[in-house]
């Protein structure tokens, strides 16, 4: 149906929602609008409505303002791409109409403004799989997905492929899971195949991320939430399921709202459901939603949680694969390890193997955060320095400070020194320097910040993250943290500093799951590069950083001498 | 249905039943690993982490209580770091909250105590946490003292396993981790609790116990010695 256009002079088209500006025949020019979580709070919905209505003011009636999901560039948003033109128009606030006035002469072809896309390290040195559509398609509309591709590899592996098929060219891929540990994808999908399951099968897509700084799952979900759903019915079929879940924190409930709709249209065209591509296989997918514990991405707990249960986790074995939910066999991904399943599957494993280091195959999404110029989501080929992650991609610090650390994996990662940033990025190297790869946080640190002070905040976390059931981690954590209080308000000894390290050996090899085991890392990382740092707090009341309250203490090795003796009486007990 | 496993625990050759757990099967063989969330009866949770042993090709520490035997495993169940390990996490229970043992109702039949004594722990060095916790003597006949439990969570097993009321459970999580009865209500209100006292029997602390039996409790009676001589004078 059409009718006439607010300006009574050429059609708009009308979908079964209020529909976004798109001309009738091809457009010359795209605005692609950010509408993911991070542009959206600086008002790019509004910023939509703006320049829908000021592209019709103009009457440019082959320009199509659209909807899209992450940009990437989240540090300069409401972030506008013209791809046409190969422009990202940067800081478009609609409070500004200058901004807006100066996108709209462009995309009336009057003049060239916004940052050329092609040039630009930021762009250029990404590769893009699991990203590949995210600003491209407009996230609540399927047919956008279908139009660039999507649902082909689906459809591709129920009609031409046998599931072991499947499972053998993500194998080939060399795809490694994308939630931290890399444990290798095709070896637990062909796990889950091979267990025996009278009551059925689950996949289960762990979109719980929540690591401080950390932002990847939720950009995909609510960018392309539909390639997270065919990774899922892709897994599905391989493994023999036909339930799946995906377990959403309820702290992105933009991400929520755009994957239940995008359930919601899978099912209207025959994607998900009953006789999927006029196959027998069918598959449902539903949004089970967290209620805010970090330990939930753990998978036991994970599992306990979507029962109905309180989130802790089990001790394993037995493992989810032939043990998980309601005890069947259940398989558990990230939601970046199923957003690479499609293109595996469309343009075969070997395509994604080529892509990578020795063991590292295919690309990494990174939330690049902290003191560097260009904060946001990217994504890059296992192999690529952590220099040029940082200075190019990244464009180095900003406000021209110093480099002094960034910190990959989380609360159970670890801080790298300058000094190994010329390490390739894979899962073997980064476990190598002490830190991990992690879900994909990356906080970049300068001059400013106390190594101290970030491992204390991490144990912070760790401590109020802590479920309580384990005795290590519950208590661990907490004493571990009022150790490194200790450090940073000047209280310390180097006894405590001791006892410190023998607390997080034990909490590491102790605790019962990932949580507590990796709570130490931190603390671990930060004494094996930055130990001075420790010792000029202890030793000479000095925060390099400036960061710490340290009183002025007296002259190095005084206080020591002095409080070595007091140390284990103050503090001690008997039981 | 079980098949027979073999496997070493401690340099021992020891022959077991695939649904048996290391723990088991070391108890059986007279070797002993130390527990607390353990008990023969209810089903194991491994939170505890008293019992973590070495197996042979496991990059971590496993509990005993929850590992399942498998053919030719090989386990050490006491090593110089794992004894120390099991001192740590002893220590860590009693900073954890108030174990002063000199005034609680289980001393000297305490399974804390007990590890402690085994491990001779004889202080510990680091600052003790002692948060100002609750007491809920509600009941009309036991007393739940969050002071002294350590969340091994056997009264909730068995009262939800063995008794089937499920009046315990866990609320709040890492150090603000509590036990709760029923929806956080007062013990002595409970709808669920049948007054069993089963919990009470599976506590390894003084955190749940009979009215009666605390320090402050066994109190002497002197005012009753003038009405004995008065009596006595009287009579004679």
């Amino acid at each position: 149906m059409s009718t006439d256009g607010p300006d009574g002079s050429a059609p708009v088209r009308h979908g079964r929602q209020p529909e976004p500006l798109i001309p009738d025949g091809p457009a010359r020019a795209s605005a692609n609008v950010c509408q993911a979580a991070g542009c959206l709070s600086m008002g790019s919905d509004q910023l939509f409505e703006t320049l829908r209505a000021a592209v019709l003011a103009r009457g440019l009636h082959d320009v199509a303002v659209r909807r899209v999901g992450c940009l990437g560039l989240c540090a300069a948003g409401p972030l506008v791409e013209v791809p046409e033109q190969g422009r990202l128009f940067e800081r478009v606030h609609p409070g500004e109409p200058k901004r807006t006035e100066d996108l709209v002469s462009s995309l009336a072809g009057e003049t060239v403004a916004g940052r050329s896309v092609a040039a630009d390290p930021f762009f250029s040195h990404q590769v893009k799989v699991v990203l590949e559509r995210c600003g491209t398609v407009d996230p609540e509309r399927l047919e956008d997905y279908v139009a660039t591709g999507g649902y082909e590899g689906l459809s591709k592996a129920l009609t031409s492929m046998t599931p072991e098929e499947v499972i053998a060219e993500v194998v080939r891929s060399g795809l490694r899971g994308r939630g931290g540990a890399g444990y290798p994808t095709g070896l637990m999908w062909r796990t889950v195949a091979k267990a025996e399951a009278p009551e059925g099968k689950y996949v289960v897509c762990n979109a719980d991320e929540g690591d401080p700084g950390a932002f990847m799952d939720r950009s995909v979900l609510e960018s392309c939430p539909q390639q997270v759903l065919e990774g899922m019915a892709i897994a599905g079929y391989a493994v023999g399921a036909h339930r799946g879940y995906v377990y959403v924190r309820a702290e992105y409930p933009l991400a929520v709202k755009r994957l239940s709709s995008a359930i919601r249209q899978a099912e209207r065209d025959g994607h998900l459901g009953p006789e999927i591509a006029g196959t027998r296989f069918n598959f449902q997918v539903e949004v089970r939603i967290g209620a805010g514990a970090f330990v939930c991405g753990e998978e036991t707990a994970l599992i306990a949680s979507i029962q109905g249960g309180r989130g802790t986790p089990k001790p394993r074995p037995p493992y989810p694969a032939s043990s998980g939910l309601w005890g069947c066999p259940t398989l558990i991904n990230n939601v970046e390890t199923f957003a690479n399943i499609p293109s595996v599957i469309s343009r075969g494993g070997d395509w994604l193997n080529t892509i990578g280091t020795e063991r590292s195959k295919g690309t990494k999404v990174f939330a690049l955060t902290g003191a560097v110029t260009n904060t946001g989501l990217i994504e890059v080929p296992m192999g690529l320095t952590l220099r040029q992650i940082v200075f190019e991609i990244g464009g180095g610090l900003a406000e021209g400070r110093k480099f002094k650390a960034v910190q990959t994996g989380g609360p159970s990662g670890g801080c790298i020194p300058e000094s190994l940033l010329d390490m390739a990025v894979d899962y073997e190297t980064l476990a190598a320097a002490g830190s991990i790869m992690g879900s994909g946080g990356m906080i970049v640190m300068d001059d400013r910040t106390c190594m101290v002070d970030v491992a204390k905040f991490f144990m912070d976390f760790c401590r109020e993250e802590s479920c309580g059931k384990c005795l290590p981690c519950r208590v661990g954590t907490e004493e571990m943290y009022r150790l490194l209080d200790r450090v940073t308000t000047g209280m310390a000894t180097r006894s405590h500093l001791a006892q410190l390290e023998d607390l997080a050996a034990m909490v590491r090899a102790t605790s019962l799951c990932g949580l507590g085991q990796g709570a130490p890392n931190p603390v671990f990382s930060t004494l094996r590069y930055f130990r001075g740092e420790y010792l000029a707090h202890i030793d000479d009341h000095v925060c390099q950083a400036g960061v710490c309250p340290v009183p002025a203490g007296p002259p190095a090795g005084a206080t020591e001498a002095a409080l070595a003796g007091t140390a284990t009486v103050s503090s001690g007990g008997r039981p | 249905m079980s098949e027979v496993r073999t496997l070493v625990i401690d340099g021992k050759d020891v022959a077991a039943t695939s649904d048996q757990t290391v723990l088991s099967a070391a108890e059986e063989n007279g070797i002993h690993i130390p527990t607390l969330c353990h008990l023969e009866g209810l089903s194991d949770v491994g939170a505890c982490r008293l019992c973590v042993v070495e197996v042979e090709g496991s990059p971590k520490l496993l509990a005993a209580c929850a590992t399942r035997v498998e053919e030719g495993m090989k386990v050490t169940t006491s090593s110089e770091r794992l004894v120390a390990y099991r001192r740590n996490i002893v220590e860590l229970f009693f900073v954890e909250r108030n174990h002063i043992c000199a005034v609680c109702v289980a001393n000297n039949h305490c399974q804390l105590q007990d590890q402690a004594r085994d491990l001779q722990l004889t202080h510990f060095e680091l600052p003790p946490l002692h948060p100002e916790l609750t007491v809920d003597a509600t009941h009309e006949r036991f007393v739940l003292d969050q002071n002294r439990c350590i969340l091994c969570t056997r009264c909730v097993r068995v009262c939800d396993e063995i008794e089937g009321a499920h009046t315990w459970d866990i609320q709040g999580r890492g150090a603000n981790a509590r036990l709760v009865c029923d929806l956080g209500t007062p013990w002595g209100s409970s709808t669920t609790c049948t007054s069993c006292g089963k919990c009470v029997q599976v506590c390894p602390t003084g955190a749940l116990f009979e009215k009666g039996r605390t320090v402050a409790e066994a109190k002497s009676r002197r005012p009753y010695l003038p009405y004995l001589v008065k009596a006595k004078r009287q009579g004679s």
